[in-house]
């Protein structure tokens, strides 16, 4: 049995790397727009191959060398795709259907990475108990808040993204200083996900918290009937620093250096940013879409207008390993 | 030397003399197998060393002394709770009757088939401040919110010790039952017969019985808490293992993971070293002869209900509790239906993967003991030694170790190929299962070796002596004497191996190839999109699995205490215990019965200085 399977599988590496396939390496779980890729498999004919890993995917096709069989690598936020770039493991792409698709701000102006949709970094806050309905990221440090505030940890990416905005934005001691007013208005240690947050709200444990904008949308529209009443207590409220916009993060797409499929890669990265891929993000995943002109999903729509923090994402992933110090200085989820 | 001896050895080549009797494919196979096993842990110290001076300076200040902290915490806490529940359940059910003694006796070792990872979603969705427990209590008593009372946190360090506790306690509930089972009869009896009170016996000789035990079984609990990645970065707790992933992936920084790593390497060392002394304590404590079962005594009025209370909780919160929480999801949300093609696929995958890596890890088990027990030269005895590290290596830490080693083999594999046929291949390791297959066969090979040692070590020498006077050659003898005598050990430990296989999640993640899901990475994909219930069916599926193992384990441990006593096995690598090797004791087939008169004479240790005592402690009565 096991040298069937083995054979198998093997026969399923060996025809990757013929024509009509393509492979993803991500560390942003498939299930979340398996719909897309559906669609590009119907579209064109090309299968694609995926692997998903939260860890260490980037180091493993570094490690892999020429040989690899990573196509594209999606990631979930700025960070990871910075990573990628530097570990030198991505190639530029010119496209012009990229370029034209994608604003100039949302992808590498050498091509190596482009935006695929985005998410605002938003603030969680109790229906019943918080009445304030605009909220800074500096405010989170107010002594008003003390024992009030939820949020995972401030080592995942996404927290360490809005870290290394903040860095942008006010400078690493400033930003220091932040970290350590948050940490004292903690309800309780860092843990779990965004959705806890929401859970957490709603059990009475705290009354705001960091959160994506777009589990909003799938905790009212899952299919787990708990979640929608942990959507239900939360007002979500799209926060701007003081004097600037909300901090958005986006998951990303990059080709690989040593892609053996280029083709079918540029295809299927072109097909993502296509406007009904991108109606797939923005319907089915809640997000907001990076091509301009498509529809945003009325329960996003709700939360309010967007207005963007307009900071190059590039300058806030090259903070990133900073802000992560900084993180561990102040002892934020300890 | 004998001259019977030295006649054998007359014949023998030159370099059959230098290689002591082992076949010489045999020794350059268990190199090999040291070799594979150092790969990673040597590519792990390369990266470290890479790292900037600034680096170490900075992981010194902020990460490690929060990491040992939480980590310290985390260890004692389970080394405190899994001995107070570990040893307890084991002296009530072994020495006392109560309701339900016999069946909790067989039910105690169940939690372990639930991965940690498992049982930690489920606490939380139980136990949470939004889960249905709390929610009772504050509808019940009108709390209106979280401020108005105290509730322990289950994301905590201390709730992170609640589950792994709950789930690893088998580990030392097993090695002390071994123990009382089969070494306290006549001391009881004794120490009763002077008037002893309940309380003393346990004081004065469960307790100091228990020790090597304890050390044994806590060993192998505190290196799974430490190793564990899921269950305490879900629960908030940034031990080692989590502090590695936030150095490597927020800071970009290998080199800074890969030094923590090695400071945990350094616990999992002292960690061996203390269940070596457990062990070589537990060897003079060893009776030669086979052990009476002990009488239990009745136990009266409360008492007894609260030993029941006392068994039965751990059952109850390590298994039937998330049983029941994945049964109830599966039918409330109707998972059955997600049997389809694909969960068919995923569950061969899963089974086919863990069984290629069980065969593997035997087959390699088996070269490395044989050859290790034919040849007793210093390098198959350090190959052996060696062989034990895999297990002590956290999966992904392992992962990370091994891409380096794997890549170059695959790079060296393609371009042999290439100059052979003219052709690509690609990654022939890393684009199959292969790779996953040599991370599980290095990181589970040391319970293949110490069940095996142990089996064999149960066995007189004499008999391999014996066939070498009749001439047989290496060969005959490891697959006429050694395997046949070696079938019981090599099922319980190909039940083991193939269970942790199917757990296994850390390194499956990180090294499986395209389109690869395994069950453990079917639940952990669920999870990370914040719907663990969606995996509830596979989560239930695993500890399904997880079961037959331990069931095994349990009949074969509650059948012939007598039969299954001799635990003592020298020396034996790390897991040797929990692989089984004591509680499923390698009942000597038919065959063995010419044993007695072969079997040496105590005095032969002048006859054979380099054979030390190994079959002492299993010469039959």
């Amino acid at each position: 049995m096991g040298a069937a399977v083995l054979g198998t599988l093997a026969a399923s590496t060996l025809s990757a790397s013929a024509q009509g396939v393509v492979n993803v390496y991500t560390n942003r779980e498939p299930g979340l727009y398996s719909a897309t890729l559906d669609e590009f498999t119907k579209a064109t004919g090309i299968k694609v191959n995926a692997i998903f890993s939260e860890q260490g995917l980037a180091e493993r096709i570094k490690a892999e060398g020429e040989n690899s069989p990573a196509d594209v690598l999606i990631t979930v936020d700025i960070g990871r795709i910075q990573e990628a770039v530097d570990l030198g493991i991505t190639q530029p792409v010119k496209s012009e259907v990229l370029n034209g698709a994608i604003p100039a701000q949302l992808r590498d102006p050498e091509g190596r990475w482009y935006a695929l949709s985005m998410r605002a970094r938003a603030i969680y806050a109790s229906k019943d108990r918080v009445k304030d309905k605009a909220i800074n990221y500096e405010d989170l440090a107010d002594p008003k808040w003390k024992g009030k505030i939820c949020t995972r940890s401030f080592q995942h990416q996404y927290n360490i993204a809005l870290t290394a905005a903040m860095i942008v934005k006010h400078g690493e001691a400033a930003t220091e200083e932040w970290l350590k007013g948050v940490k004292a208005n903690l309800a309780k240690k860092p843990s779990g996900g965004d959705r806890d947050v929401a859970k957490d709200i709603l059990a009475g444990v705290c009354d705001i918290g960091l959160g994506n904008t777009y589990y909003v949308g799938l905790m009212t529209n899952g299919t787990n009937a708990d979640q929608k009443k942990w959507a239900e207590a939360i007002n979500v409220i799209l926060p701007t620093f003081k004097g600037g916009g909300t901090h958005v993060n986006v998951s990303g797409i990059a080709m690989m250096k040593n892609a053996p499929n280029r083709e079918n890669a540029l295809k299927l990265m072109e097909f993502m940013t296509s406007p009904e891929a991108q109606r797939v993000f923005a319907d089915v995943n809640y997000e907001y879409p990076v091509r301009p002109g498509i529809e945003i999903n009325p329960l996003v729509k709700s939360f309010g207008p967007l207005q963007a923090e307009e900071m190059s994402l590039a300058e806030v992933a090259k903070n990133r390993a900073k802000a992560s110090a900084l993180v561990d200085k102040v002892g934020f989820d300890r | 030397m004998s001259t019977l001896a030295a006649s054998h050895r007359l014949s023998a080549t030159a370099l059959r003399r230098a290689l002591n009797g082992a076949p010489l494919w045999s020794v350059a196979v268990v190199t090999c197998i040291a070799a594979l096993v150092l790969a990673p842990l040597f590519s792990l110290v390369r990266i470290a060393a890479q790292g900037e001076a600034t680096l170490w300076a900075q992981v010194t200040a902020d990460i490690l002394p929060a990491a040992l902290l939480d980590t310290g915490l985390l260890l004692g806490g389970v080394a405190l709770l899994t001995g107070i529940v570990g040893i307890g359940a084991a002296w009530l059910v072994t020495a006392h009757r109560f309701p339900g003694h016999r069946i909790l006796a067989a039910l105690l070792p169940l939690p372990l088939a639930v991965p940690t990872y498992i049982t930690a979603y489920i606490y939380v969705e139980i136990f949470d401040a939004a889960g249905p427990v709390q929610m009772a209590l504050r509808s019940l008593m009108g709390w209106s919110s979280r401020g108005d009372y105290w509730f322990p946190e289950i994301r905590s360090v201390y709730g992170c010790v609640f589950v792994m506790s709950a789930v690893l306690y088998p580990y030392v509930y097993l090695a002390a039952r071994l123990m009382f089972l089969t070494q306290s009869a006549s001391m009881i009896e004794v120490a009763r017969t002077l008037g002893a009170s309940r309380y003393t016996l346990f004081r004065a000789i469960a307790i100091p019985l228990a020790r090597p035990a304890l050390a044994v079984g806590l060993s192998l609990a505190l290196l799974e808490s430490l190793n564990d990645i899921g269950a305490s970065e879900y629960l908030g707790v940034r031990t080692l293992t989590v502090s590695i992933f936030t150095t490597w992936l927020n800071r970009g920084s290998l080199a800074g993971a890969a030094q923590i790593a090695c400071v945990m390497l350094a616990i999992v060392l002292a960690l061996i070293v203390m269940e070596r002394r457990g062990r070589r304590d537990r060897r003079y404590a060893l009776s030669t002869r086979r052990p009476r079962v002990t009488q239990p005594v009745d136990l009266s009025g409360r008492q007894r209900w609260l030993a029941t209370l006392f068994c039965a909780l751990p059952v109850v919160m390590g298994f039937v509790l998330p049983i029941a929480f994945l049964l109830r999801e599966v039918f409330r949300r109707g998972l059955a239906e997600q049997i389809d093609e694909a969960f068919v696929g995923h569950l061969l995958t899963t089974v086919g993967l863990s069984g290629a890596a069980t065969i593997a890890t035997l087959a390699f088990g088996i070269v490395l003991v044989t050859a290790s027990r034919l040849a007793r030269l210093r390098l198959t005895k350090a190959a052996l030694a060696i062989a034990g590290i895999g297990y002590a290596v956290p999966g992904t830490v392992l992962a990370l170790g091994l891409l380096t080693p794997l890549v170059a083999l695959d790079t060296s594999l393609g371009s042999l190929w290439r100059a052979l046929t003219g052709e690509r291949i690609g990654l022939v390791l890393m684009g199959s299962a292969g790779g996953i297959v040599i991370a599980y066969l290095i990181r589970f090979l040391p319970i293949a070796t110490g069940s095996l040692s142990a089996g064999l070590e149960r066995v007189s020498t004499g008999i391999e002596d014996a066939g070498r006077i009749l001439g047989a050659r290496p060969r005959e003898l490891v697959l006429k004497i050694q395997i046949p005598l070696l079938r019981p050990a090599l099922a319980s430990a190909a039940l083991l191996v193939f269970v942790d296989c199917i757990k296994e999640l850390s390194a499956t993640l990180l090294l499986r190839p395209l389109n690869t899901e395994t069950l453990a990475t079917l639940v952990y994909g669920h999870a990370s999109r914040g719907a663990f219930e969606d995996g509830s069916l596979a989560a239930l599926v695993i500890v399904l699995v997880g079961l037959a193992p331990v069931i095994q384990l349990v009949r074969s441990a509650e059948t012939g205490p007598g039969k299954a006593g001799s635990a003592g096995s020298r020396g034996g690598t790390m897991p040797s215990f929990r692989a089984g090797a004591e509680k499923s004791a390698p009942q000597a087939p038919k065959t063995v019965s010419f044993r007695a008169p072969l079997s040496r004479p105590r005095n032969d240790m002048a006859i054979f200085p380099t054979r030390r005592s190994s079959a002492r402690s299993a010469a039959p009565p």
